[in-house]
């Protein structure tokens, strides 16, 4: 039999503020890992670039966040960029970006749910309880379409999150995130977390419940070159007029200098502002059945 | 942008390069940031120097690969280049031997030198070495004008000074005395610590500089090879026309690391014939 390997298209959110070799790494490490498990096949990557609603200090604007990664993947044949996280007017928060996503993936449309195509972009974005609870009647369709998918020898592909171990560890941080979000993104999605550094993402998983319940869902692999190249001390090095080459690609360098980003001005900026999720989910009660 | 009062800087790395990787380029970018921000030193060329199949290291493959893969990983720089000169000797190369044909080649090229004055300034080295060996104090005069040239590694290797029988003390002395020496610190090392143990690096510590990767980067060709051999991803740790080149070519196999498995190393050899003849 060809195979029984299911799909898998690997999503990445974060800032890539720029990107750099490191974060393309975390595909390529992922990919391997998840073929040496022999139940998945990896047939994507997606790098999807955080809003500047996002508020986090230092960030330049999205769309030279996005034209630099699509510089840096333009050799890369299985890893492409999104940019409908960057273009929403505020914050979105991971586990509706990945909703999206996988909505796409299943191909629902406009046709499924509705005629007003907005409506039905607001629909995608709903939780499966929520989809459940106001479209009890409609679901039939979708719970028929989701069966028919496991029939097919080439069901859709899964998606889960790629993230690195202080991805993993940011879960403990107060109002980051709703202990909702986080059920769903191990429950529904999953997460393949790449180590690097002294970070122990087993430490993490052992830490959170939520976490623990559903560790068959959260994949570690473990990069054993210690790689502290981080976007961070990227931004340092050029701040500081410091080569930065062969750790970022090169016309990503080109880009930067052609634009003139990241220098002692960028990085004050959203000085003194909190993140938004902070904001965002601090109105919100704890367990919310309307997402 | 040369500064007239800086000296001018030739970097020269020698190793296996076995392949070549992302951390050894940096470590190019490193050690030119670092010389130039001293603000005494302005750095005009580096030089890969892979090593000759006759070293017999395990796992080492052709040096006609090797040459290439440096040569394609440094297309993209303005200032490094690769010289295969070493790699083409029959016989291994003492480092110290491959600076001082590099040395030469370089003030040749500065001063237009006559064949006259080359063999004059052979002989008067010589003279110096001599003097040097049997324990008389020698300054190594540096000519005015010419461009210095500086041994560019890893912490690694100013450590294996310490490791008998695989360098000679004296070529150690000529190495730091005359030339000078630009230390990467990896992880894991204290390169500082190491010279302050030696009286001979001590004596030219101002020869030794030593810089420090703030950034943890341990991408060794070591591992590489490993993951080649296991089937894995090695892209963004080598250049992009790196790996392919390893990958048309099937390089780097279980097959090659035993290359060279069951033979002494060429510095171990050569040294230890010479102290059984006496």
């Amino acid at each position: 039999m060809a195979s029984c390997r299911v799909p898998l298209v690997l999503l990445a959110c974060g800032s890539f503020n720029p990107i750099t070799n490191q974060h393309m790494r975390l595909f390529e490490l992922a990919r391997d890992h998840m073929h040496s498990t022999g139940r998945f096949e990896v047939v994507g990557g997606i790098v999807s670039p955080v809003s500047d609603g996002y508020g986090k200090q230092g960030l330049v604007p999205a769309k030279h966040r996005i034209s630099m990664a699509k510089l840096a993947l333009q050799s890369s044949n299985w890893v492409t960029v999104d940019e409908w996280e960057s273009q929403q007017p505020d914050w979105t928060e991971t586990v509706v970006t990945m909703r999206y996503k996988t909505h796409l993936l299943y191909g629902l449309k406009t046709a499924t749910f509705g005629k007003s195509r907005l409506r039905s972009v607001n629909r995608f974005l709903e939780s499966p309880t929520t989809l459940k609870r106001k479209y009890s009647g409609k679901i039939s369709k979708y719970s028929s379409l989701k069966a028919q998918n496991t029939k097919l020898t080439r069901p859709f592909p899964q998606l889960k999150l790629l993230c690195g171990a202080d991805f993993l560890s940011s879960f403990k941080i107060p109002g980051l995130w709703l202990d909702d979000h986080v059920e769903e993104l191990v429950q529904r999605f999953g997460l393949v977390c790449v180590s690097r550094g002294s970070l122990q993402p087993e430490r993490a998983v052992h830490e959170s419940d939520t976490l623990f319940r559903h560790r068959r869902n959260v994949f570690l692999v473990r990069e054993w070159v210690r790689n502290e190249t981080s976007a961070t001390e990227i931004r340092r090095a050029l701040r500081r007029d410091q080569s930065v080459k062969y750790l970022i690609p090169d016309s990503v360098i080109e880009y930067i200098h052609q634009h003139e980003l990241y220098t002692e001005d960028s990085e004050r900026r959203n000085e003194g502002t909190a993140l938004r999720p902070l904001i965002k989910q601090a109105h919100q009660p704890i367990k919310s059945l309307d997402d | 942008m040369e500064n007239p009062t800086t000296s001018k800087v030739v970097l020269l790395a020698c190793g296996s390069f076995n392949p070549i990787t992302n951390m050894h380029l940096r470590m190019f970018e490193l050690a030119r940031d670092h010389l130039e921000d001293t603000g005494q030193y302005s750095v005009i060329k580096g030089i890969i120097s892979p090593v000759g199949d006759a070293y017999k290291k395990k796992g080492l493959i052709e040096a006609s690969h090797r040459v290439e893969m440096a040569r394609l990983a440094t297309e993209s720089s303005e200032w490094i280049t690769v010289d295969s000169w070493e790699s083409q000797q029959s016989d291994w190369v003492e480092t110290s031997k491959v600076i001082r044909h590099h040395y030469e080649e370089l003030l040749a090229r500065e001063h237009n030198r006559d064949d006259v004055d080359t063999i004059k300034y052979t002989k008067k080295r010589r003279i110096e070495r001599v003097q040097f060996i049997t324990g008389k104090e020698v300054s190594f005069p540096k000519p005015k004008h010419g461009p210095q040239l500086m041994l560019l590694c890893g912490a690694d290797v100013l450590e294996s000074f310490g490791i008998p029988n695989l360098w000679k003390q004296e070529d150690i002395a000529e190495i730091v005395g005359r030339y000078g020496l630009v230390c990467v610190t990896r992880s894991g090392g204290d390169p500082h610590k190491f010279i302050n143990q030696s009286d001979d690096l001590w004596k030219y510590r101002k020869n030794i500089h030593v810089v420090h990767e703030w950034v943890t980067n341990d991408i060794s060709a070591t591992h590489v090879r490993r993951a080649l051999r296991r089937g894995r991803s090695v892209r963004y740790l080598l250049p992009e026309s790196v790996v392919r080149y390893v990958q048309e070519h099937s390089l780097y196999s279980a097959e090659s690391e035993q290359k060279n498995a069951d033979v002494v190393l060429a510095p171990f050899q050569k040294y230890s014939d010479a102290s059984t003849s006496g």
